[in-house]
């Protein structure tokens, strides 16, 4: 933690300067600062000491007159290799060498621009920034050199963090040029020039994951690893029905435990219910194993309040009776209806998925040291910013009063970008005039998660009497995200279903899509690829499901639907606007030549057209998400003793270009395995309002035995503009292996998980 | 008081008896190496070796330990050299690398009882580590490296 600690004094030092439409923010030297007034003027961060010598052209790089260079990571690493990828990309850009490098974790602080590490975004919302910011710094370097020369920056480049005279062997380092360079103007970043994507030389490096030799050794830094002295640790007893109330308690048995130090109410949240703490009882002690006991003794009476009648069962009928009937149309091509009532056959299916918990390894924690005017945050938070301000809400204090630093994520997900575990640790140092660090169980963790919602799909296909596909209609119901920060939200609006619905090309003249009512009754959040889960998932069943009706092979019966390659407009998908995951249309569009492109790799490579003679059993499913393209063969097969195994899994995936190739290609390994515990074992449900699965044993997981023999990542080498890798290879996966079941067996599973059928 | 060997080192822990070694270590003798995944044995994110056995510290109280020898992942080597260490790093095993420390110490067990293990023992081996971003298929491969197995799996 000390970097961290050292750079806020670094940061304190410099002046802020927002630039208009840049994602993140660039800075100006301090000396660009008109007074000492202007400067503390333009920083919210505190300011404690000097920066250290050398040469700082904006808040991500340092580079030290002893050579030392400092490159900050901004966004919170938790398995995505973000901390692995950005550093090389800027430090490829500046031209610098990795050895000399130290990557810092960057503070919650707008200083760096858009830090919440979400939605697949770091590379693909920034790719450019990222790359302006290191130029910057690579300019003004050659700059200095040039100047010292007397020759044409031009005829200069920069490598293994020195520049280089072009034709000659002159050299300096970096070290010698840095305080030279820190006495040039800042260009501005639009006006530097970047280096061609190939002079980076990162497609073909396969680059070391930065973190692994702390991992493997156990010194890398997780929030519970964080102490700092006189902290006491809190473990919460909370309602067990989101938005119950204490009726009263009895701490008597907890006080009296060894190691338990004090007793404390959380109040209840008042809806909606955003990131505010679940409130309940909290037990603070000396040790972990003392509060999580005090918290078990604690004598509790709940008024556990109206949510109390949520049950999954129930809720699963009056979801099916929800997509039984017309909703509010969110794409309309043609006349769907009409098509459907002419139809010479109909096809229909409904498929349902339960509630799923994101069930990070790491069960969420935080630790805060409160005082009167400042608050101090060690957190495992996907969304540092957001911490903050939640934090300086929570206390009353002001955004600047606040300093966040982010440790170590033991898994996100989108679990961590809810800073409800943040406030409930501001909240508890605040009155317990303590550090403490708020520890949740496991249990904590399952039972009283930002669930992902159940949901159910109806998809409905008119055939005439060619077997031609006429109509597609697809009802969506689920409890939406928008219900956690609106209690008027109890539909999904039109712009969640850009997540594979609205934004599905399909080849069909009549084409209907709808939104049903399904109020939420938990808190509803977003985990990793959000609705596609369920959208891929129904679609691509749906597509085997006119396959066989039609008496089609599913590979041939996909490209149908996708038609030949082209760029599909709002025209053609029915709809006004597409959300597009932020990007523009034109920069991004739904393409399906790339679409079409990694089906004909996948099922080339999973060698499709020779399974029956081979004896294999595979299916198929795609997916664009977060402007990613990606097609999943999965071969399945019985075991001895009858359950289904995943034996191979073939992934291909288009993200445009890809900064880190052996990242991405762990990530598209863990989506496989992510997928997999989706489709044969994951699922939440509700009784009584309360969570029924409250541990491994019960909320299941994809292990070891299970994983496929081998995993088979095809990246497709492309210099168009990056997509997203962290969440777009889920979605196909379940489908994938959900089709495979009924190549292999004929039966046709459309609710999951698998394990419910008895098949795994 | 408790008195135990960690890591090599004569260690006397003011701790009740009943306490899970896993909080002796993490809260009381300042190892926090190894984690906290579910305090029920079902996730191994905190194996640990007791007298060279592969045990969940989280359900192992620390009366059991009185007189033992216990191994947390800081002690498997001195410098990350163990042979599973440097496999886990060159097959670039861990992502957000929060269950790799238990993943680690199970696998250690497992090669120095089984120094050449099959695919079959080296999943039923680590059935009890689970890893939620998926790096299963490059847990063998590094296993299997560490092991001096030829097959990469990458």
């Amino acid at each position: 933690m000390t970097g961290a600690l050292s750079r806020r004094g670094f940061l304190g030092a410099l002046g802020q300067t927002a630039l208009g439409g840049l994602v993140l923010t660039v800075l100006p030297r301090e000396a660009d600062a008109k007074d000492e007034k202007d400067k503390a003027a333009k920083s919210e961060a505190p300011r404690v000491d000097k920066p250290p010598p050398g040469f700082t052209p904006n808040v991500f790089i340092h580079v030290g007159s002893d050579g030392k260079i400092v490159i900050m990571c901004h966004r919170s690493e938790m398995g995505q290799g973000v901390r692995s990828t950005i550093p090389a990309l800027l430090a490829a850009e500046l031209g610098a060498d990795m050895a000399h490098v130290t990557i810092e974790q960057a503070p919650g602080d707008p200083l760096f621009g858009d830090q919440n590490t979400d939605g697949s975004s770091s590379i693909r919302n920034a790719f450019v920034e990222l790359r302006q910011i290191a130029a910057v710094a690579r300019t003004m370097l050659v700059a200095a050199a040039a100047r010292r020369w007397k020759v044409a920056p031009e005829s200069c480049h920069t490598e293994k963090s020195k520049v280089l005279h072009a034709g000659d062997a002159r050299a300096l380092t970096f070290a010698e040029l840095a305080d030279d360079a820190g006495k040039l103007p800042v260009p501005k970043p639009e006006s530097v020039k970047l280096l061609a994507w190939k002079d980076l030389h990162l497609a073909e490096q396969s680059l070391p994951v930065i973190d692994a030799p702390a991992i493997v050794n156990g010194t890398a830094v997780f929030a519970a690893d964080v102490k700092v002295p006189g902290m006491l640790i809190a473990v919460i007893a909370r309602p067990p029905v989101v938005g119950g109330k204490l009726v009263k308690f009895d701490a008597t048995r907890a006080l009296a435990l060894p190691g338990v130090k004090q007793v404390l109410e959380i109040p209840a949240p008042t809806p909606p219910y955003v990131f505010q703490p679940w409130g309940g009882v909290a037990v603070l002690a000396e040790n972990t194993w003392a509060a999580m006991r005090g918290a078990k003794a604690l004598a509790l009476e709940w008024d556990l309040g109206k949510n109390a009648s949520y049950d999954s069962q129930t809720y699963k009928d009056e979801l099916s009776k929800s997509v039984s009937s017309a909703g509010t149309v969110a794409r309309k091509v043609g006349d769907a209806e009409g098509a459907l009532g002419k139809a010479a056959k109909v096809v229909q299916a409904e498929y349902h998925l339960p509630h799923l918990a994101h069930a990070t390894m790491e069960p969420p924690a935080t630790l805060a040291h409160v005082t009167e005017k400042h608050c101090e945050l060690w957190t495992a938070s996907q969304d540092p910013q957001t911490a903050r301000e939640v934090a300086a809400k929570t206390l009353g204090l002001q955004t600047f009063q606040v300093t966040v630093h982010v440790t170590l994520l033991g898994g996100g997900f989108g679990r961590k970008s809810k800073a409800d575990f943040v406030a409930e640790a501001a909240l508890l140092s605040k009155l317990a005039g303590v550090p403490v660090r708020v520890q949740w169980t496991r249990e904590d963790d399952l039972r009283h998660d930002y669930f992902h919602s159940v949901s159910t799909q109806q998809l409905t296909a008119a055939l005439d009497d060619k077997g031609a596909i006429t109509a597609w209609r697809h009802r969506t119901a689920f409890p939406p995200i928008g219900s956690t920060f609106n209690v008027a939200a109890t539909r999904p609006g039109a712009g969640d279903l850009q997540q594979g619905v609205t934004d599905l090309p399909l080849t069909v003249p009549n084409v209907l899509a709808e939104t049903c009512e399904a109020p939420a009754h938990v808190r509803i959040g977003w985990m990793r690829s959000v609705y596609n889960v369920f959208h891929a998932f129904s679609v691509n069943s749906f597509i085997d499901e006119l396959a066989a009706a039609r008496g089609v092979d599913p590979l041939a019966q996909r490209l149908e639907l996708l038609g030949p390659p082209r760029k599909v407009s709002l025209s053609e998908l029915g709809i006004e606007k597409l959300a597009n995951y932020g990007a523009k249309l034109a920069d991004h569009p739904v393409d399906t030549a790339r679409m079409r492109n990694v089906v004909e790799r996948v099922t080339q490579a999973a060698r499709w057209d020779s399974r029956k003679q081979e004896g294999r059993a595979l299916g198929l499913a795609a997916h664009r998400s977060f402007l990613t393209y990606v097609a999943v063969v999965a071969q399945v097969s019985k075991r001895a003793d009858g359950r289904i195994a995943v034996d191979e899994v073939w992934i291909c995936t288009d993200a445009g270009t890809v900064v880190n190739h052996e990242r991405a290609r762990s990530q598209m390994e863990g989506a496989v395995i992510f997928g997999q515990s989706i489709a044969l074992h994951s699922g939440m449900t509700m009784k009584a309002g309360v969570a029924e699965q409250h541990n491994f044993h019960q909320y299941k997981l994809t292990r070891i035995g299970e994983a496929p023999r081998k995993i088979h990542v095809d990246l497709v080498e492309s210099e168009g503009l990056p997509g997203g890798i962290g969440e777009p290879g889920v979605p196909p996966v379940a489908p994938a292996i959900v089709n495979a079941v009924f190549a292999l067996t004929g039966q046709r599973v459309r609710e999951l998980p698998l394990e419910k059928h008895g098949l795994v | 008081m408790i008195k135990l060997r960690i890591n090599g080192e004569e260690r006397a822990l003011e701790v009740d008896p009943e306490m899970p070694l896993l909080w002796a270590l993490r809260d009381v003798a300042g190892l926090t190496g190894t984690k906290y995944g579910c305090g029920e044995a079902l996730c191994g994110a905190c194996t640990v070796h007791l007298d060279g056995e592969a045990v969940r510290a989280c359900v192992t109280p620390m009366r059991r330990c009185e007189g033992r020898a216990v191994t947390t992942i800081e002690g498997l080597s001195k410098d990350g050299s163990h042979p599973l260490q440097k496999a886990w790093c060159e097959q670039g095993v861990p992502q957000c690398g929060f269950c790799q420390a238990g993943q680690i110490m199970t696998a250690a067990c497992l090669l120095a009882n089984v120094p050449k293990p099959s695919d079959e023992e080296i999943d039923r081996s680590l059935a009890g580590n689970l890893c939620r971003c998926g790096t299963y298929t490059r847990i063998r491969a590094a296993v299997k490296q560490a092991a001096g197995i030829e097959e990469g799996s990458r």
